[in-house]
């Protein structure tokens, strides 16, 4: 697999919520390659702004070679890229990081997303082939996205301000519905359906803020469940030379022969138990 | 045919085109893009006789025309570096040079004594990062402290040395000289200038060291009248670098005194970027009808 840097023709933008846009690029060797997970390095056209925004790739099309980027305006380089339209550039670099790891048939995936961490679980939802839950936690009732997944998985929402779903985080919402077998493997069912003889073996992959991956990992640490975490870190180069975007790890790493990891490189998706958030 | 060939302390090499010290790893990473074969040098990533775990994050940040960093030269120390960078840099060809850190003289003397039988070209000696608490600038800001630790190096290094200076200075010729007084065969400016970044949002620094190393294409002019005035206060060969992001400003620090250039921040926002600096010199020197490289060094005065 190889790292290509690209002009790629815009083909569509839309606002999807709140200072939320979706961009389709036509981006064909790196829509060919890419994985659920992965991101891209996004580059301004102002000089002023140097380095490329790191992007997760929220759908894949490989028919027609595009890909799609969904992302929030957090600054002036994010400003710019919101008014590309169709027929426009973008330049463009990936596809980078490791991506989600495969997850057997048998298995049941809790596909969690908190806020603009909610974007690459869609990729996830569409590819993975086994019984998927997806907990999307938001703001408010600007729910961007949650359609987009009920073909492929139960969606549960969970809001801050307690407009839709229930009131809190992901986690809150995890507790409260019991979507997780508890310790002694018994799931809270709504009353009068069946319990599950034996559920499927969870597996939580996560996306979102790090207070959220953290009370994740906690949580699927107690409860011995397989947990995947996709972090987020200022980064400058994107490709693991820098140093910039690392993160602690719980043993002394290959690479760094310290206890960091590179979030654009060795990640973005890391095994729960192997970093220290 | 132009000649594109230049010498630092000795070592020949293809094209003046280096990188500069923590934008480009020990090589590999960049190895995807850009061929290391068209490199004059490649220069590591610092590294220390032990490793180092470098500063929390963020680490860095984007400012106007640049940005601030502070990794704090996390290296997986001398001899991970040397099982692994070392030999992945010899299967190119192009010359090495290996960017030394350390808290005290002893951990530089360490590091350099280490390198004397590795298959090193050059030394870059860094007592200029802005961003560890000891070592570092703390030896490049005082010309005794430059002059004591160019001496003790030297006298334990078997490759040609190269002092890195820092810019976070009053007079870089102050420095420049006491390198020289220390017995340097080259210097090579400049470093990161130490700069801050406030979120007005957060109210909070937004590096997690507050401070950071400033670089990127604004501060170019700072660096090309450094390396000016410091290759007119020296006879040493200066390498020189600060915002280089294309051929002409690689050309500028030629112009200005510098026998090689350091091409750093530019690599972040286009990974191609030292092998098309190195064409664009070429496609210069044709355009100009210049034979030798050399021509060009400190040819503005």
């Amino acid at each position: 697999m190889s790292k290509i840097k690209m002009t790629a023709n815009v083909i569509k933008q839309d606002m999807i919520g709140p200072d939320i846009y979706s961009l389709w690029i036509l981006a064909e060797e790196i829509a060919a390659q890419a994985r659920a997970g992965q991101f891209l390095s996004v580059y301004t056209k102002d000089a002023s702004r140097l380095l490329p925004r790191p992007i997760s790739i929220c759908e894949i099309d490989r028919e027609e070679g595009a890909l799609r980027l969904v992302y929030r305006i957090a600054g002036g380089g994010t400003r710019e890229f919101a008014g590309y339209r169709a027929g426009d550039t973008v330049t463009v670099l990936g596809p980078l990081g490791n991506g989600f790891p495969e997850i057997a048939a048998d298995r049941h995936v809790f596909l969690i997303g908190g806020g603009i961490g909610i974007p690459p679980m869609l990729e996830l939802a569409k590819e993975l082939n086994c019984e998927k839950t997806a907990v999307l936690g938001y703001r408010d009732a600007q729910l961007f996205l949650k359609e987009e997944f009920e073909p492929y998985a139960e969606v549960v929402v969970a809001t801050e301000d307690g407009s839709v779903g229930t009131k809190g985080n992901v986690l809150d919402a995890i507790r409260e519905q019991g979507l997780i077998a508890d310790t002694a493997g018994h799931l809270k069912l709504p009353a009068g359906e069946a319990v599950k003889q034996k559920p499927a073996a969870p597996v939580i992959l996560a996306c979102g803020p790090t207070p959220m991956l953290r009370a994740l990992k906690a949580f699927a640490a107690e409860r011995r469940i397989e947990c995947w975490l996709s972090l987020e870190e200022r980064m400058a180069c994107g490709v693991g030379a820098c140093l910039a975007c690392v993160c602690q790890t719980g043993g002394v790493d290959a690479h760094s022969n310290v206890h960091n990891k590179r979030i654009c490189k060795d990640g973005p998706v890391f095994e729960a138990g192997e970093v220290e958030l | 045919m132009i000649d594109t060939r230049v010498t630092i302390a000795g070592v020949e090499l293809k094209n003046p085109v280096m990188t500069a010290s923590g934008t480009f790893g020990s090589g590999e990473e960049y190895s995807e893009f850009v061929d290391l074969n068209r490199l004059g040098a490649v220069v590591t990533k610092g590294v220390a006789n032990v490793p180092w775990p470098g500063n929390p994050t963020p680490r860095v940040a984007e400012v106007y025309g640049g940005m601030l960093n502070a990794i704090g030269l996390q290296n997986p120390g001398i001899d991970v570096f040397a099982r692994r960078d070392i030999p992945f840099l010899k299967k190119y060809d192009t010359k090495i040079v290996v960017n030394v850190c350390g808290r005290t003289a002893e951990d530089y003397i360490d590091v350099v004594e280490r390198l004397g039988d590795e298959p090193v070209d050059l030394l870059e000696i860094n007592i200029s990062c802005p961003n560890v608490k000891e070592g570092g600038i703390a030896f490049g800001q005082d010309p005794k402290a430059v002059e004591k630790i160019t001496r003790q190096v030297k006298e334990h290094a078997r490759q040609p040395v190269i002092m890195k200076l820092s810019p976070n200075v009053t007079d870089i010729t102050v420095m420049a000289k006491a390198a020289e007084a220390g017995g340097a065969d080259a210097i090579s400016l400049i470093n990161t200038l130490t700069g801050m970044k406030i979120d007005i949002h957060k109210r909070m620094f937004v590096l997690a060291n507050k401070t950071g190393g400033m670089s990127g294409p604004a501060i170019k002019p700072i660096a090309v009248r450094m390396v000016y005035q410091a290759a007119n206060a020296v006879k040493l060969p200066v390498i020189g670098m600060g915002g280089i992001a294309t051929a002409e400003d690689a050309i500028e620090f030629l112009l200005a005194g510098a026998t090689a250039v350091s091409v750093g921040t530019a690599n972040f926002f286009n990974p191609c970027a030292t092998v098309e600096i190195v064409e664009g010199i070429e496609k210069y020197m044709e355009k100009y009808g210049i034979a030798d490289v050399k021509e060009l060094i400190g040819a503005v005065r």
